[in-house]
């Protein structure tokens, strides 16, 4: 069933008007060349932009819903990590549910492996660390939709896999994730890509199918080469 | 803990209100004019400036992301003095409560100038920059409107206004300030979720419902109403809105809405200790009470400056 489903949804000079409709259970890319506005839509379908339009989850409208509600349908992991309070990693987790739920607490940073930071103030994690301790508070009252700014950046090899397993199995159980990203080697795990440039949808695809297009050649300036990518001779500025 | 710093609150104005004792023992009658016409609105004052300067403290920090913000830091308070001066000498205002409206709209004025000059997320040394400016010009100006003020005793008054004084005032003064600040203090305490919220980044809670542009302006607002409606009676005191939600913090975890509630029983307990000071300490003049958190206070800031420069915030 339709999970997502946003129309005409708009930022002044950021986001030209873009209509979704996604499907729950899936895993779906958002990639696009900087600016392309990968970050004001995932803002705009998380109610944080001033966007107009309308954002539909699971058949309800998320302006005007209050914070209970809106726990239950979306999380939101903007791409700062900053936090400048020193709050322990547990409280940070407890402080995405509505009531604190010690069990679900201790399931969240099991599934991050938390254990040694648990007690730790997330001010002095590292930004690998923190990323972990706030994907555990977006995850935590397991929203129908979750919107993740680049959660792989500043991931360790070990915790890129561990991500893709953990929202793939979110997405088996039937949440929506959508993600934004630049690492094209991640676009084969996900089940539908969105290529945004120029602050719309230009295309939604299988990823397989995007990536071997001219289009997405063209708007990426580069070429698949041999199992990797390349700049296109015709986009390459000359060396100074 | 908690229950030992609420003990601690319980006694300390008990302290307040009666000692020393023997003047009110002396005569039955006497006793109980000094207790409800002097000792009562003192007492209450100082519990009630010390709690609001507690939570707009803690209030602020929250919104600015930031442990330097605070209402002296802001300059709210010296925004909230100009405008009860101003009120009360140029608009000839001698109604408390209609003084204390003027001091709430000097704060918001002053703290108005900061969010423009200075924005929601400013760096330390912007809100730092931009706080002091405000601060010295409205001290300056607060100074100046005394100095040409039509009353030519007013210029004597500058000192009680810039640091402060709790020495005589009325129970209908002290009331004129406690009711409308309590209200703001009250609406203040309901957001301490929200900005609990706001440590996350304000995407977070703007994906959970709190918009906030709007929480800015509301906490901002009541701020300096409960700010404001103190200095109109009681002038400006530093120090205790900035060190006490750094205290209360330590008893919430690190979360900075939360501490709104200790922030205001430490900071009661700040400025009775202080007053309290000012009593024992026996001069001709009583010492203005912003001297003694400005004594105590200082050496608190440096230690916070310095936690922070080593990258850690308390």
């Amino acid at each position: 069933m339709t999970s997502l489903l946003a129309s005409a949804l708009a930022i002044p000079y950021r986001l030209h008007p873009s209509s979704l409709a996604l499907d729950g259970g899936q895993l779906v890319a958002l990639v696009g060349p900087n600016g392309g506005g990968k970050t004001s839509l995932l803002r705009a379908l998380a109610g944080v932009e001033d966007a107009s339009g309308e954002v539909r989850i699971d058949g309800e409208r998320i302006a005007g819903l209050g914070e209970a509600r809106r726990r239950a349908l979306l999380a939101f992991l903007p791409a700062s990590r900053d936090i400048g309070w020193p709050i322990a990693a547990q409280d940070v987790i407890a402080l995405g549910l509505a009531r604190r739920d010690k069990p679900r607490i201790r399931q969240m940073i099991e599934l991050f492996e938390l254990d040694a930071m648990a007690e730790r103030p997330v001010s002095r994690l590292s930004t690998g660390e923190r990323t972990r301790v706030l994907l555990a508070r977006a995850m935590a009252a397991n929203p129908r939709l979750l919107l993740l700014d680049e959660p792989f950046a500043n991931l360790e090899p070990y915790w890129v896999l561990r991500l893709a397993t953990i929202l793939r199995n979110l997405a088996d159980c039937g949440t929506l994730v959508l993600v934004a990203l630049h690492d094209l080697g991640q676009l084969d795990r996900f089940d539908r890509a969105l290529l945004l440039a120029d602050g719309a949808v230009q295309m939604d695809e299988a990823p397989a199918d995007l990536v071997a297009s001219e289009r997405f050649e063209s708007i990426f300036r580069i070429a698949a080469a041999d199992g990797g990518w390349t700049v296109r001779p015709a986009d390459r500025q000359s060396s100074p | 803990m908690r229950l030992l710093i609420a003990f601690l609150l319980i006694v300390l104005a008990a302290l307040h209100l009666l000692w020393p004792l023997t003047p009110l023992a002396l005569d039955p009658e006497l006793g109980r004019t000094l207790l409800f016409e002097l000792r009562l609105p003192r007492t209450l004052i100082v519990l009630g400036y010390g709690a609001a300067l507690g939570i707009s403290g803690a209030a602020l920090q929250a919104l600015f992301a930031n442990p330097l913000a605070s209402p002296d830091i802001s300059g709210a308070s010296s925004g909230a003095a100009l405008g009860a001066v101003l009120g009360g000498y140029w608009l000839g205002f001698s109604q408390p409560l209609a003084l204390a409206l003027c001091g709430a709209a000097g704060a918001a004025m002053a703290m108005v100038m900061l969010l423009l000059l200075a924005g929601r997320r400013a760096e330390s040394t912007t809100l730092l920059l931009a706080g002091l400016a405000i601060s010295l010009a409205a001290g300056a100006a607060t100074s100046l409107a005394l100095a040409l003020a039509p009353s030519p005793f007013a210029f004597y008054d500058a000192f009680d206004w810039l640091m402060g004084s709790v020495v005589d005032r009325s129970l209908d003064q002290a009331l004129a300030a406690l009711v409308p600040a309590s209200i703001a203090c009250a609406l203040l305490l309901r957001r301490a979720h929200a900005l609990d919220l706001v440590a996350l980044g304000e995407d977070v809670a703007a994906s959970l419902g709190h918009q906030p542009r709007r929480l800015a302006r509301e906490i901002v607002g009541l701020s300096a109403a409960a700010i404001g409606a103190f200095v109109a009676v009681a002038g400006a005191i530093g120090f205790v809105g900035l060190v006490a939600p750094v205290l209360a913090r330590r008893l919430t975890r690190g979360h900075p809405g939360r501490a709104m509630t200790p922030a205001a029983v430490i900071g009661a307990i700040l400025l009775t200790l202080a007053d309290l000071a000012v009593r024992a300490i026996p001069l001709d003049r009583p010492l203005p009470i912003g001297v003694v958190t400005a004594l105590f206070g200082t050496p608190m800031f440096l230690y916070l400056i310095d936690t922070m420069r080593r990258g850690v915030a308390s």
